[in-house]
């Protein structure tokens, strides 16, 4: 099959964990606190999106397939549509759009503060996502959307900050982030990309 | 204009168990779909109350009137599968879903410390001698959610004075079993345990902190602290500890688990106190479990008339 070929597949891939969260929020099966469910498993789902995207480039470089760049886009508009629910539920389910309530939460806490700036700076990445758009910007679409990066150490401190005790799942997403980035140093090569 | 008038009869007093439950459930259910619904927009499907399972043995009570709210009750679905019990691992669902292997009886609880009578005493020998009363309590989590249980129990003061507590008593530490057979959660060292609580001796021996046994008129479920556990209903959850195998009264303020864990986030007061936020998140407004809109949090979770006089002369934003 030719990659494009595979994209609606990954489209559907993709969607899994949106389904079952519809399903088992028909299935009632949301633990007793739904609103919070709800929060952490699109959160946990933006974190695990954002993720496989910026593997994208180290696979490329380790496997020497760069037709594996075709699926980058998706899985990064992917990241943003659970950002969007993410958020959504932040606004409309946990504080039922009490605005004085929600500014107080993105000023005064830490944690909310680093997250909506990861989810502000998805925006203009999302935005210029098109193929007009990167045609347009040219080299600068380049550096635009270098800020991933910065949205990815910013999801993880959102993670690390808002744990009560339990810190060992947002340090291995740090973990792998480190090596996701590490991975794109020039100084490190790969045999099968000269094969 | 609407005249209200302050129903005397609870609803457990007129409806028989199964029934409240069921209709509570369904509630619930109606509840979480609408919340549901709130997000997918379009959903439609048969929802069925899941099956209320009860395990616990019955325990014959007398209901307390004096302290017990009148509010709507947490389903018995919801009070026993949204539980933080870190022995059996971080998730909600875990102290539900693996503490199976639990074996909450034969139990025995040692005291220790500043008292006269210390020793190993059986859970029968413990319990027997007093009055089981129903409590119905609402119960505050540092984590901004709330339930209204009612709970199974006897005055803690009661049972402590019977190991006749000296005058160097000031406090007194409780200690959470540690199998790590049948507790998997602690694998990790996720807090230090054993899980350590305690009270100052006043606090102990009022008359709202609760010994319990049981909640729904029957023995505890295993995640939630079986077979005896403490409940003070006028502090954060986390100081109401689980399955306690050890008792001591100390003459120092004892070291607790959460305290040791983030001294500057959880105190060894804990009062609820919705002037005090959590230095991560506000401790204003809270979600009672099954509701869709938060409420406003109640100083000291509502029982300020009967413990705000046990604080007096203390800063609260310092001795949190
Ligand atoms: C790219 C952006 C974001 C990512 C990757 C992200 C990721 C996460 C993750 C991984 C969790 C924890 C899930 C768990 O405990 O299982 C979480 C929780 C949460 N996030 Fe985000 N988040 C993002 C943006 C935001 C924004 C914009 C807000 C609100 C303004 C927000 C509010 C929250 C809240 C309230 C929680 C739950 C905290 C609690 O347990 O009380 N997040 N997020």
């Amino acid at each position: 099959m030719a990659p494009s070929g595979k994209k609606p597949l990954l489209f559907l891939a993709c969607s899994i964990p949106f389904c079952l969260l519809i399903y088992n929020g028909i299935t009632n099966n949301l633990t007793a606190n739904p609103i919070k469910e709800i929060t952490h498993f699109t959160g946990e789902w933006t974190l695990n999106f954002l993720l496989i995207t910026l593997a994208v480039t180290p696979l490329r470089k380790i496997t020497g397939n760069n037709a594996l760049i075709r699926y980058r886009r998706m899985l990064g508009l992917f990241t943003f549509f659970y950002a969007c629910l993410h958020f959504s539920t932040f606004l409309a389910l946990d504080h039922f759009f009490d605005w004085a309530e929600i500014v107080r939460d993105i000023v005064k806490r830490p944690y909310v503060t680093v997250g909506f700036t990861a989810f502000i700076l998805l925006i203009p990445l999302a935005v210029t996502s098109t193929n007009k758009m990167t045609r347009r910007l040219g080299n600068n679409w380049r550096k635009l959307h270098r800020l991933i990066y910065l949205i990815g150490v910013c999801a993880i401190f959102h993670y690390l900050w808002l744990v009560k005790a339990d810190i060992l799942p947002p340090v291995i997403y740090g973990l792998i982030l480190c090596l996701l980035l590490a991975l794109r140093s020039p100084r490190i090569k790969f045999k099968s990309r000269k094969t | 204009m609407l005249i209200k008038t302050p129903d005397p009869i609870k609803p457990s007093q007129i409806t028989d168990k199964q029934q409240y439950l069921n209709r509570r459930q369904f509630i619930r259910d109606t509840t979480k779909f609408g919340m549901a619904g709130a997000l997918l927009t379009s959903a439609t499907g048969l929802i069925l109350p899941a099956e209320t399972a009860l395990a616990g043995t019955k325990l014959s009570t007398v209901k307390n009137h004096e302290f017990s709210t009148d509010e709507e009750l947490t389903p018995y679905d919801a009070v026993t599968s949204y539980n933080n019990f870190y022995e059996f691992g971080t998730d909600k669902r875990d102290p539900a879903s693996r503490s199976g292997k639990f074996k909450p009886q034969p139990w025995s609880v040692a005291i220790d410390g500043e008292c006269m009578k210390p020793g190993v005493y059986d859970y029968e020998d413990i319990i027997k001698p007093h009055q089981l009363e129903e409590r119905i309590y609402r119960l505050r989590c540092v984590e901004a959610w709330s339930m209204v249980i009612p709970w199974v129990g006897i005055p803690l003061g009661d049972v402590l004075k019977r190991f006749e507590p000296t005058s160097r008593a000031k406090y007194v530490s409780f200690t959470t079993v540690m199998r790590p057979d049948e507790m998997p959660g602690l694998r990790r060292d996720v807090l230090r345990w054993p899980y350590r609580e305690g009270l100052r001796i006043d606090e102990a021996m009022h008359p709202l902190t609760i010994l319990t046994v049981g909640l729904y008129g029957e023995t505890l479920p295993n995640q939630n602290g079986a077979p005896i556990r403490l409940i003070v209903p006028w502090k954060y959850g986390f100081k109401s500890i689980k399955s306690i195998v050890k008792i001591e009264f100390t003459h120092k303020q004892p070291k607790t688990s959460w305290n040791i864990s983030a001294p500057h986030e959880y105190g060894f007061y804990a009062n609820v106190n919705p002037e005090v936020d959590h230095p991560r998140w506000s401790q204003g407004k809270e979600r009672r479990i099954g509701d869709f809109l938060k409420r406003e949090t109640l100083k000291f979770n509502g029982y300020g008339e009967q413990v705000a006089a046990l604080y007096n002369g203390m800063d609260l934003r310092k001795h949190y």
